[in-house]
């Protein structure tokens, strides 16, 4: 288990003060001129060292993110967008940063901001967090006045500003280009790439979209060294995470562990076990709906990091655990998430806005049973169909839940269309 | 379908932005680059919202445009496309369940049967003594807290039927409790106490 030194969200739970006077007590802010006197690269390259991936989802190594700004300022400035608009089904984890560690995400902005020449950040937060969002907004407004943020940050010499934009109830602007289309003022639909936001970003200027863990876990990492964080957790997959454990646990709950941590220790140790035991257990879902559910044998040996999860057919996404005791309705639960992105989508792309609403309503059928044998196939097929062929990855996000369903509880679902027809059969 | 679709037959003939909105207004357009004020749009809307009781009227949505310089189309776009936005009244209590499976796991359920039972109304409707609307909302990002309800800007968090019941009457007695578990978690720490971070001073028990 990771020793409580090697945390860096120390209050993540609240029971500090979450302000300016606590947060630096806590370390935020310790001569964070000192970290900028480093330069640009340097503090590129130690977040490189670190081997830090993308805490939003897709998991790409951050520092080489960061290193994909134009090294020159030209005529267009540069822009940090920090990604708070956390929706994912089971993903929790950055509304704690926020309402509790607010000082590390806003420090985070100079460091990272800094790095990539920016002078200006963007906190894109979902609207929902409505208390989370004035909490945040203090936050930027404590660090002003403060002389952390604004002229001559921190003492650094680098102007820099940060300011704080609410959503308004969409999943899809969590996509970087979907928020960045909504920062700008327009509906949240997700724009091709190429160009790429390094390139082409907010305002058509060189942008870099992050998520609020990855930017708020930057300051710890250059204070303690990329070494410190790499030495954590395993090769490739280093660090610290932030996991959010909910459904059938009989004590859901976030923590931070090491990376690569075991999902049974995790939800033994933290989430006080299974609802009934280990042996009750009937699948996880590993990092927020998108990732395809684990059966039980699967979840018995799997470690928590992006290269064996990815190895097992699924993802560890955003790191929301979500567990499902041997009560669950399976088809039902995956149903559901099947009507979220039926709701979520944008309406761009026709295999998304047709195809979102065509699954939903077979998973509907499947639930009850109101199917042909056959039809499984044919669901399959459509998922197949909306997979990959969209502008964003929201249709891979519809589609890969049902094809983790079929390839792992197929014979539930054959059982419910049999129960039907039996029903009907006797009835005539 | 739902409630944020549909445009009020009823309208307002004006709409003036008051005086402690325009205050709200300067600010929010003061995050942006000159000529991107069109960025501030959610903003204004959500000022709109405030001031007009929960709902945002066709004339508030005219008078963005041009505060903003933007077509009219476009801002009613980004009202319609956002869920968040109503453009129809809502209740005095306007209640979002979240029902996205983490929260169905959990109970959601039952706080949606508790809200039925208890004020006979469904997604998207208005009770009959106009005080609450219901809207089942998509994952709300507080799970391990699940099953959530939102009322107006405020999340109650790890609900049964009893404790959506107790909330309801609470509200209907205009007094709304403490906002965040009612199980008295402090956030999202294991139940009876976290596992980690010991050594951590608690600042302080929930009230």
């Amino acid at each position: 288990m990771l020793a409580d030194k090697d945390r860096i969200f120390t209050n993540l739970y609240g029971w500090g003060d979450a302000g300016l006077k606590g947060a630096q007590a806590r370390g935020d802010w310790d001569n964070t001129k000192a970290i900028l006197a480093r330069g640009h690269d340097d503090i590129v390259e130690e977040i490189k060292t670190s081997g830090l991936r993308g805490r939003g989802g897709a998991g790409f190594p951050t520092g080489l993110k960061w290193s994909f700004m134009p090294k020159e300022v030209g005529l267009r400035p540069h822009y940090l967008v920090v990604n708070a608009d956390e929706s994912e089904p089971g993903t929790c984890k950055d509304r704690d940063i926020i309402r509790h560690e607010p000082h590390k995400l806003v420090e985070g902005c100079l460091v990272a901001g800094f790095a990539m020449r920016a002078h200006a950040a963007y906190i894109y937060i979902r609207g929902e967090f409505f208390n989370e969002g004035k909490v945040l907004q203090a936050a930027i407004d404590d660090a002003y006045d403060a002389g952390l943020l604004g002229k001559n940050a921190a003492g650094s010499g680098w102007d820099f500003d940060v300011y704080l934009q609410r959503g308004a109830g969409a999943y899809i602007c969590g996509e970087e280009t979907a928020l960045i289309e909504s920062l700008e003022g327009k509906k949240g639909q997700p724009r091709l790439k190429p160009p790429f936001p390094a390139g082409v970003g907010l305002y058509g200027c060189p942008t870099t979209v992050n998520n609020v863990e990855s930017i708020a876990v930057a300051p710890t990492i250059m204070r303690r060294g990329g070494a410190w964080f790499a030495g954590l957790g395993k090769e490739n997959n280093t660090g610290t995470k932030l996991f959010c454990i909910s459904g059938h646990v009989n004590k859901p709950c976030n923590v931070e562990e090491e990376m690569g941590v075991p999902l049974k220790e995790l939800i033994e140790k933290h989430a006080g076990g299974v609802r009934g035991g280990w042996d009750n257990l009937l699948a996880i879902i590993p990092g927020g709906s998108s990732t395809p559910l684990m059966p039980k044998d699967v979840c018995e040996t799997m470690t928590m990091d992006f290269d064996a999860l990815r190895n097992a057919g699924t993802g560890l996404g955003t790191a929301g655990i979500i567990v499902m005791d041997k009560s669950t309705d399976i088809v039902r639960a995956i149903a559901r998430l099947s009507y979220f992105y039926k709701h979520e989508s944008c309406g761009q792309c026709t295999p998304c806005r047709e195809g979102t609403g065509w699954m939903w309503r077979m998973m509907d059928r499947m639930v009850r049973g109101e199917a042909e044998i056959h039809e499984i196939e044919t669901l399959e097929q459509i998922t197949r169909q909306v997979e990959g062929h969209t502008i964003c990855a929201l249709g891979d996000a519809a589609a890969w839940p049902i094809q983790g369903l079929i390839k792992h509880f197929r014979p539930e679902i054959e059982r419910r269309i049999m129960a039907h027809q039996a029903v009907t059969n006797a009835a005539e | 379908m739902s409630i944020q679709t549909l445009i009020a037959e009823e309208q307002p003939e004006h709409f003036a932005f008051d005086k402690a909105s325009e205050k709200e207004i300067k600010k929010a357009i003061s995050k942006y680059p000159e000529g991107r004020q069109a960025s501030a749009v959610k903003s204004l809307l959500y000022i709109a919202q405030k001031q007009n009781d929960n709902w945002i009227p066709v004339k508030a949505i005219e008078e963005i445009a041009k505060r903003l310089d933007m077509a009219e189309m476009r801002v009613l776009e980004v009202a319609s496309f956002y869920s968040m936005f109503n453009l129809k009244p809502v209740g005095k209590y306007y209640l979002q369940a979240c029902g996205t499976t983490p929260c169905m796991l959990r109970g959601s359920d039952d706080v949606m049967r508790c809200i039925k039972d208890k004020l006979d109304i469904s997604s998207g409707e208005t009770s009959a003594c106009g005080k609450f609307s219901l809207l089942e909302v998509e994952c709300l990002g507080a799970c391990v807290n699940a099953p959530i309800l939102q009322v107006n800007d405020d999340f109650y968090e790890d609900l049964d039927y009893q404790a959506t019941k107790d909330l309801l009457e609470a509200l209907e007695a205009d007094s709304p409790p403490d906002v965040g578990s009612v199980m008295g978690r402090q956030g999202s720490e294991a139940e009876g106490g976290a596992t980690t971070l010991k050594a951590a001073k608690r600042s302080g028990k929930k009230k």
